[in-house]
């Protein structure tokens, strides 16, 4: 198994080198000139100079890469230019992914286990009223964009309701209820988008694990209904939903840009349209860049989970079961 | 519908102490808001310490009614009338705790599928321990109870089976697995549903024999599903014959299967080939028509519409129970006139096999790579096939049969120094660069025709494309030999327009033929082309090949894991182990011996439906793999005969015992004529060596 996470780790390796070309060359083939972006219209000379010279855009391309390489290993990506200007790359970097963390962690407490059972249920009962009512109900949901979501949740029950924050974001020293509190709109929306893939994914391995003769046998041994499900079905239904979810994590941490926006939650893809948007080369690529690490241990994680539940993935990860 | 059925005392004497009494059972499936009749009342006993059979052809209700035994329904299942007892407690008005408690300590049940009925992702002793906890065991107790019941069922080291996942283990040591589940609370009633049907015939016969004895240790009565009337003659006291829904005949195996009083049991034993019958002898029976749809009304006989000696007393009236002999009833208003069923047609004209080789295998061998390692599927394979013959070839599954095919067939390249030849012309190894002359006359039959043919076009459409690509034949021209060839296959024309979704399966293997025929093939290869189909439709199959084969003089390569089904139609058979012809010669001459051991083996091993004493040999432990044979002869790791310092050493040639009829084993005439002795070390299984 180590040899299979090693492997894995040099691949994302090579995934992150190539990363790493790309975002070099962002600055060098972007049309205008990203010194004046940065600095602004009425930038002196000096100023313009200055910036090209921090960015490192009158070296070499090569020269570029190296310098960049060499601030991954350090964690030294300089210095904000425009979004928070002065400040260390990756103090932001590390506040954002802190924020987009909080809000993940809830987001999957609230919809894992519900998307779950939802689908369980669904399979339990199927073609009934109740299965109906739960693929119906996700697949309603989740066409709904995110962010229209967001504004949805904000008129009916921030507005009215005194206990939901139009502010994901708690003020600064708020105990975890109070931020937990604040980030509950969110993470509904989010469960909102993602309820009804996660549980038809479900509800699809369920299905197949329930008409298997296993669970027939199980059934005919004896076992109750919430034993058969416990013992039997679930290790063998939840395989590709772990699968799934281990690639929708990685898009959660750099992905929910327009519910960070409308919620004002300061969190690594806000950070990262920000950059984006003022093109602060420095910030943007050290986001990116944590986003693409996130997204690479997130499936080797989920990769793993796989390989515990089901012992012939354990075959691919190199591991005799 | 109406239900006039009675219970008959003969039939259910008591419910109160029978392992399974069902009495009148009308079950039905609800589709699309409908209720559709599956069971129409059926009505049998297994009485304690008895082995009870049912079969019938699929659809039948067999399954449904193995289900009902324990009562898990399909959620759209529905029990529409009648009783399930066992042992006096009535299952119909059990509260679900009952029901759970009467299968943890009662009942258990062996699905056909052994790699399906086990968690793949649970350890083998994790599972079968949990059979015991179940009933209040420790988990070191039931851990204990695990290795024993393992042992029982013949395992030969149980603690490293109890350590390994399903899929590390071979279908019949799974089956073993799984009746030793099922044996864990010593239930009063075991029902196996198909039990064997998906192993190979040598490990079908070891699964029968162990649980033939371990009968004589247990109280267990038996409830015995399967479509193979050999499997039931050899296992069961007495059978039920099921159809559409209802038991019509019941009796001992003896008095049912030798002296058969319906019309549709008659109907098929017929179908198979029995006591060494020969395509040359006569056609086999072919029930005409199909069975019921589910829900169809059957008012009066169930088997009305395709009775062969029906009139307008079976079409009017409900036949009564009528016993034959003590304990055999048949539901048929007139068992005496069962000879007048009309006899299956004589083979008037037998066509001598030519003597030209239109197709030949010289010298052919096969070797994959894989991962860097050699694995010789195929090793120097010699056959020839003469004008109008069948070759048989038979072998436990990964013996290389369908290697053999496909290399001859050049989806597989063979290696270079073989040859395969088409009247005496070397053909291209790959079938992509072969001439049309050759890839014509090469072609193959499938065994699942579902997948074989193109679910969205039409049968005219699949036939035309064939005939436009064997012959070069063009619109009209085309179009006219694909309905000359469809009635070949006795297609009626209507069939033509219609895809394949919409006709039965004999229906489908019939167009399947018909594909392979459209280009007037000289050898057309049948991978188990009926063993997805039932002995009925089997028999217009065997029946069709066996005319075409008389008209166009073609030969076959024949696939089957069925002996007695290669006994009806091949000429010769092969016998292939790892990859080797082990044997060849004529029909005759295999079926008289002496043989080859494993030929030997393989023989014994088949369930007959004629009941002869047997006298099995075992065939223990897993075929080799290729990538690994033993030394010397391959089979020496599992030979019965086997001489030490000889057989592990020396690989035997090819050698003739009589003209035509060669082996590849090291003994005598002599030798191979002796009885051999069978200890009860030989039946013990054990698993290969751990995988890699």
């Amino acid at each position: 198994m180590l040899k299979f996470i090693a492997r894995r780790l040099v691949l994302g390796l090579i995934t992150l080198a190539i990363l790493l070309v790309i975002i070099t060359l962002i600055p060098n083939i972007a049309p205008g000139d990203p010194a004046r972006k940065i600095a602004g219209g009425t930038a002196t000379p000096e100023r313009l100079a200055q910036v090209n010279e921090s960015l490192g855009l009158r070296d070499p391309v090569s020269t570029q890469l190296t310098n960049l390489g060499q601030s991954v290993f350090t964690l030294d990506f300089g210095e904000s230019f425009s979004v928070a200007a002065g400040q260390p790359v990756m103090d932001l970097v590390f506040t954002a992914l802190g924020n987009s963390a909080k809000l993940v962690a809830l987001s999957l407490i609230i919809m894992v286990p519900l998307a779950i059972l939802g689908g369980l249920v669904a399979a339990y009962k199927k073609d009934t009223w109740i299965d109906r009512t739960i693929v119906n109900t996700g697949l309603a949901f989740s066409s709904i964009p995110d962010f229209v979501a967001g504004v949805f949740l904000l008129a009916f029950l921030a507005v009215p309701f005194e206990f939901f924050k139009v502010q994901a974001n708690a003020p600064p020293g708020s105990s975890i209820l109070v931020q937990i509190q604040h980030l509950l709109l969110p993470a509904i929306a989010v469960l909102m988008v993602y309820f009804g893939y996660i549980a038809r994914i479900t509800r699809a391995g369920t299905i197949t694990s329930l008409d298997a003769d296993y669970t027939r046998t199980a059934f005919m041994r004896g076992l109750t209904t919430r034993e058969v499900f416990r013992k039997h079905v679930a290790r063998n239904a939840l395989q590709p939903t772990v699968a799934v979810l281990g690639t929708q994590l990685g898009y959660l941490f750099g992905g929910m840009v327009a519910l960070e926006i409308v919620f004002q939650y300061p969190g690594l893809g806000n950070l990262i349209i920000r950059a984006v948007d003022r093109a602060d080369y420095p910030v943007l690529r050290a986001g990116v860049l944590t986003v693409a690490i996130i997204y690479m241990l997130a499936t080797l994680a989920a990769d793993l989970l796989i390989a515990w539940m089901n012992p012939r993935a354990r075959l691919n990860i190199g591991e005799d079961a | 519908m109406t239900t006039t059925e009675i219970t008959d005392d003969g039939i259910v004497s008591d419910p109160d102490t029978a392992a399974l009494a069902i009495e009148d059972l009308e079950l039905s499936y609800v589709v699309r808001g409908t209720p559709r009749a599956v069971l129409r009342g059926v009505t049998f006993e297994v009485r304690p310490g008895e082995a009870y059979g049912l079969v019938g052809e699929s659809g039948c209700g067999k399954s449904t009614t193995a289900y009902a035994a324990l009562r898990y329904l399909p959620s759209n299942g529905q029990i529409d009338g009648g009783r399930v007892t066992s042992s006096g407690q009535e299952l119909t008005s059990m509260s679900a705790k009952e029901l759970r408690e009467f299968r943890a300590r009662q009942a258990s049940m062996v699905f056909q599928d052994p790699v399906q009925a086990v968690n793949p992702v649970l350890k083998i002793g994790r599972q079968v321990a949990e059979a015991f906890e179940v009933m209040g065991q420790s988990k070191s107790e039931a851990k204990k109870s695990a290795l024993a019941a393992l042992h029982r069922v013949r395992i030969a080291s149980p603690e490293s089976v109890m350590d390994r996942y399903p899929y590390q283990l071979s279908g019949g040591m799974l089956q073993r697995v799984v009746i030793a589940m099922a044996l864990a609370c010593d239930p009063k009633l075991l029902v196996l549903d198909e039990p064997t049907t998906g192993l190979d015939a040598t490990v079908e016969a070891e699964v029968l024999d162990l649980v033939r004895d371990l009968r004589s240790e247990l109280n267990s009565a038996i409830l015995l599903i399967a479509h193979n009337l050999g499997v039931i003659r050899t296992m069961c006291d007495r059978v039920g014959v099921m159809y559409a829904g209802r038991v019509v005949e019941e009796g001992t195996v003896e008095e049912v299967f030798d002296n058969p009083s319906h019309p549709y049991t008659v109907g098929l034993l017929n179908s198979i080939p029995r006591q060494g019958l020969r395509k040359t002898d006569r056609e086999l029976f072919a029930i005409p028509g199909n069975l019921p749809q589910i829900g169809e009304p059957l008012p009066t006989c169930v088997y009305v519409d395709r009775c062969p000696i029906a009139n307008d007393t079976c079409r009017t009236e409900v036949p009564p129970i009528v016993d034959r002999s003590e304990g055999h009833w048949t539901r048929c208003h007139f068992p005496d006139r069962l000879d007048e069923i009309p006899e299956p047609e004589e083979v008037s004209e037998v066509v001598a096999v030519g003597s030209e080789e239109v197709v030949g295998v010289h010298g052919v061998s096969k070797t994959f790579r894989q991962r860097g390692h050699d694995i010789p599927a195929l090793v120097s394979v010699d056959l020839g096939f003469a004008e109008g013959e069948t070759l048989g070839l038979v072998g436990e599954s990964g013996s290389g049969k369908s290697t053999l095919a496909k290399t001859m067939l050049g989806v597989y390249e063979a290696d270079e120094g073989g040859e395969i030849t088409l009247r005496g012309r070397p053909m291209a190894g790959k079938a992509t660069k072969r001439v049309e002359e050759s890839i014509r006359s090469l072609q193959m039959v499938f065994q699942n025709p579902d997948s074989a043919l193109n679910r969205a076009w039409t049968v005219r459409r699949i036939l035309t494309r064939s005939i436009t690509r064997l012959t070069g034949m063009k619109g009209d021209e085309a179009d006219k030999r694909a309905v000359e060839v469809a009635e070949a296959m006795r297609l009626s024309p209507r069939h033509l327009d219609m895809r394949p979704r919409q006709l039965s399966g004999g229906l489908k293997q019939r167009v399947a033929i018909a594909r392979a025929f459209a280009g007037d093939p000289n050898v057309v290869v049948c991978d188990e082309p009926t063993s997805a189909l039932d002995v009925s439709v089997q028999a217009a199959i065997l029946n069709l090949l066996a005319s075409l084969q008389r008209d166009d003089r073609t030969s076959y390569l024949f696939i089957s894991h069925d002996i007695s089904v290669v006994r009806y139609l091949a000429d010769r058979i092969a016998v292939m182990y790892v990859g080797r012809i082990m044997e060849l010669g004529s029909t005759e001459q295999i079926f008289e011996g002496p043989n080859h051991p494993y030929t030997e083996a393989l023989l014994s091993a088949v369930p007959s439906v004629d009941g002869q004493a047997e006298n099995r040999i075992p065939l223990t432990g897993e075929i080799p793999s290729p990538a690994n044979p033993p030394s010397g002869c391959v089979f020496h790791t599992r030979c019965h005969r086997f001489i030490e310092g000889l057989c592990e050493v020396t690989e035997p040639e090819m050698h003739e015992l009589s003209p035509g009829h060669t082996i590849k084993c090291h003994l005598t005439v002599e030798q191979l004529s002796q009885p051999v002795e069978i200890t009860e070390k030989d039946r013990m299984a054990d698993v290969a060596e751990p995988l890699e």
